[in-house]
């Protein structure tokens, strides 16, 4: 969080704690143009405190990754408002966007670690990326964060040579180490089985905890909807709670 | 510090790596040796010039070159003495005839050079005292770096036997070795004294000379004073400095024939394949890493940082693929040139050329295959 408080300008506030994390309001999104302009998000308002897990559920197809990207800043918002961290998103311009991005930390359905790094590089470079320390301090950081993975052993392991669920925790680390306000999620646990797939989820959720960050994690796993403090629903582009 | 991440992505996969170093190596031996080549070429051309010990040339302006020389008067050669700062003024007889192996009884054109034994107007290696010898008839000067078509002249010679053959059907006794080597237009020479050269050529006159070879005195301008002579004289003999003379020799070779063309071309095939090779390398790490690239992107990495990895990668396979291009040339270099006897020599110019070239190559492939990053975009991943 120090790394947050000393950059400059346009820069997130974190302590107002009342503040939330995502403030959506009257957001629409289109895909296409002119007569094959298809409307995907219909006036979304959700709002999330800090330190919440939110849940997303939906059927294929209803917006809900759409959604996700537009919170992610990986897609530029088209109508109404969205204030992440705080920061009005729509009509951010491209190097505002891509600063946003970097308070946020992101795991994906396939893990996408870079095969050339090992575990504890991979998860390195996301401390570069933020911080400016030593290659020391880092590798400590590094290490210390895969431990609190479960994977202390394996540090120095190619990602080729680590099985499905230990690629995802590698994930987790690299999202996680930099002390992100958000995580958003996308099927983390779809391509596990359901040992690996509860370990990651509860991994996520210790450290969501301890590290009091805000987590939004879209799901079809219907195992692990218990982790949860708040369930939303996704249908054809309108957002329902449901309770 | 951060990550190296070019090094890491480009030495992840070592095989891929060496198949790619062999490639780049590959295109640089072949910009080598198309390079050196193409000088040693001109090089050879210009060896005689810069072998003739003047500052002054003149030669008739119907002359393009060494094999296509236009005798003209010595007169003009002579009015050059009355300028001021003129020390000497020596003709030279420039012609081919036809050398008779004294073993196989072949004949083959050569070039035979005449002038004045009692001036040295040559600093051929070997010549030293060697044109004392001349003075005698008939007595001949063999360069040692002819080709072997024209007999073992060299070997019989140090071996101390007699060698006598025909030149031009006139006998001729060698009396001394000398060393200036093949050319374009000669695959030999002859060194001898003016008169036995017209000895050898009886229809030719003494007043009709091929070169003259004027030397200043200390201290004099030899550019004002080709100005001043070109003011002076009319437009039936060309005028030049010594750094004039090769240059008129080399750019007959270069302009006016297609060996510079297709050296060059031979040049820019190998920067073409170069370029191919090196795209390949980049655009299948790009490709083969979209996700992975798209990922950082969505970690808040700028398209910056990747169009720089990119790039790294590009200089990085320039120099090592640079490395063994370069050393594989020290050894063709060697080879062809006791193979040819051509002066191929790897120069510091062509060292950095070859390194500009390599660099320009990668970085080309480097903007080509950057094009493809556009397509690593985040909100696909999700």
């Amino acid at each position: 969080m120090l790394n947050l408080a000393k950059s400059q300008t346009s820069e997130p506030n974190f302590h107002d704690s009342p503040q939330p994390v995502i403030q959506i309001e009257n957001l629409c999104h289109y895909y296409g143009t002119g007569s094959l302009r298809k409307q995907i998000l219909f006036d979304i308002n959700l709002t999330i405190q800090p330190g919440e897990i939110v849940l997303m559920t939906g059927p294929s197809g209803s917006g809900k990754t759409t959604l996700l990207t537009l919170m992610g800043c990986l897609r530029s918002v088209q109508e109404g408002s969205a204030k992440i961290l705080g920061q009005e998103i729509h009509g951010a311009s491209k190097s505002e966007m891509v600063k946003i991005r970097s308070y946020i930390g992101y795991i994906f359905q396939a893990h996408n670690l870079l095969g050339s790094l090992t575990a504890l590089q991979n998860v390195q470079m996301s401390i570069d990326l933020h911080e400016h320390i030593s290659n020391q301090e880092a590798i400590a950081k590094s290490s210390q964060m895969l431990a609190q993975v479960g994977l202390a052993e394996r540090t120095d392991y190619f990602p080729a040579t680590l099985s499905g669920g230990q690629k995802q925790r590698v994930a987790i680390a690299r999202a996680l180490v930099s002390h992100p306000k958000l995580v958003l999620a996308d099927e983390p646990t779809a391509a596990l089985d359901k040992k690996s797939g509860r370990e990651v989820v509860e991994i996520m959720q210790r450290l969501a905890k301890e590290q009091g960050c805000t987590i939004l994690i879209v799901t079809h796993d219907q195992r692990i909807l218990d982790i949860a403090d708040r369930i939303i629903n996704m249908e054809d582009g309108y957002l329902s709670e449901s309770v | 510090m951060k990550i190296p991440l070019a090094w890491r992505q480009l030495t992840h996969d070592k095989t891929r790596l060496l198949v790619a170093l062999a490639g780049i190596a590959f295109a640089d031996v072949l910009m080598f040796m198309q390079l050196g080549f193409r000088d040693a070429l001109f090089e050879s051309a210009v060896t005689f010039h810069k072998q003739l010990q003047g500052d002054v040339f003149l030669i008739s302006t119907q002359s393009t070159a060494l094999i296509a020389m236009r005798s003209f008067s010595s007169r003009r050669l002579y009015q050059t003495l009355s300028f001021d700062g003129v020390a000497s003024a020596e003709p030279l007889f420039l012609d081919t005839a036809l050398w008779k192996n004294p073993q196989t009884q072949a004949t083959r054109g050569m070039m035979v050079i005449g002038f004045n034994p009692e001036r040295s107007l040559m600093t051929s290696p070997g010549l030293e005292g060697g044109m004392e010898k001349t003075k005698i008839p008939d007595i001949v000067l063999f360069d040692a770096a002819s080709r072997p078509e024209f007999g073992p002249v060299p070997d019989l010679f140090k071996q101390g036997e007699t060698v006598e053959t025909e030149v031009r059907s006139r006998r001729v006794r060698v009396g001394g070795l000398f060393t200036l080597g093949a050319s374009f237009g000669a695959d030999g020479n002859l060194i001898t004294s003016d008169l036995n050269f017209l000895r050898i050529f009886p229809t030719r006159s003494k007043d009709l000379i091929d070169v003259g070879v004027v030397r200043l005195k200390p201290g004099v301008d030899p550019i004002a004073t080709v100005a001043a002579m070109r003011q002076e004289f009319a437009s039936d003999v060309k005028i030049l400095t010594k750094e004039e003379f090769v240059e008129f020799e080399r750019s007959y070779w270069e302009q006016g024939t297609s060996i510079g063309f297709i050296f060059t071309l031979g040049t820019a095939m190998g920067f073409i394949v170069g370029i191919v090779i090196v795209y390949q390398i980049l655009y299948t790490d790009v490709s083969d890493h979209l996700p992975e690239y798209a990922t950082l992107k969505a970690m808040g990495y700028s398209d910056w940082y990747l169009l720089g990895v990119v790039f790294q990668e590009a200089v990085i396979l320039a120099f090592l693929g640079y490395i063994p291009g370069g050393l594989v040339t020290f050894f063709l270099y060697d080879l062809t040139r006791n193979a040819t006897s051509l002066p191929l020599y790897m120069t510091l110019a062509r060292a950095i050329t070859v390194l500009v070239l390599t660099l320009i190559m990668c970085l080309v492939s480097g903007a080509i295959s950057v094009r493809k990053l556009q397509a690593a975009d985040p909100a696909d991943i999700f």
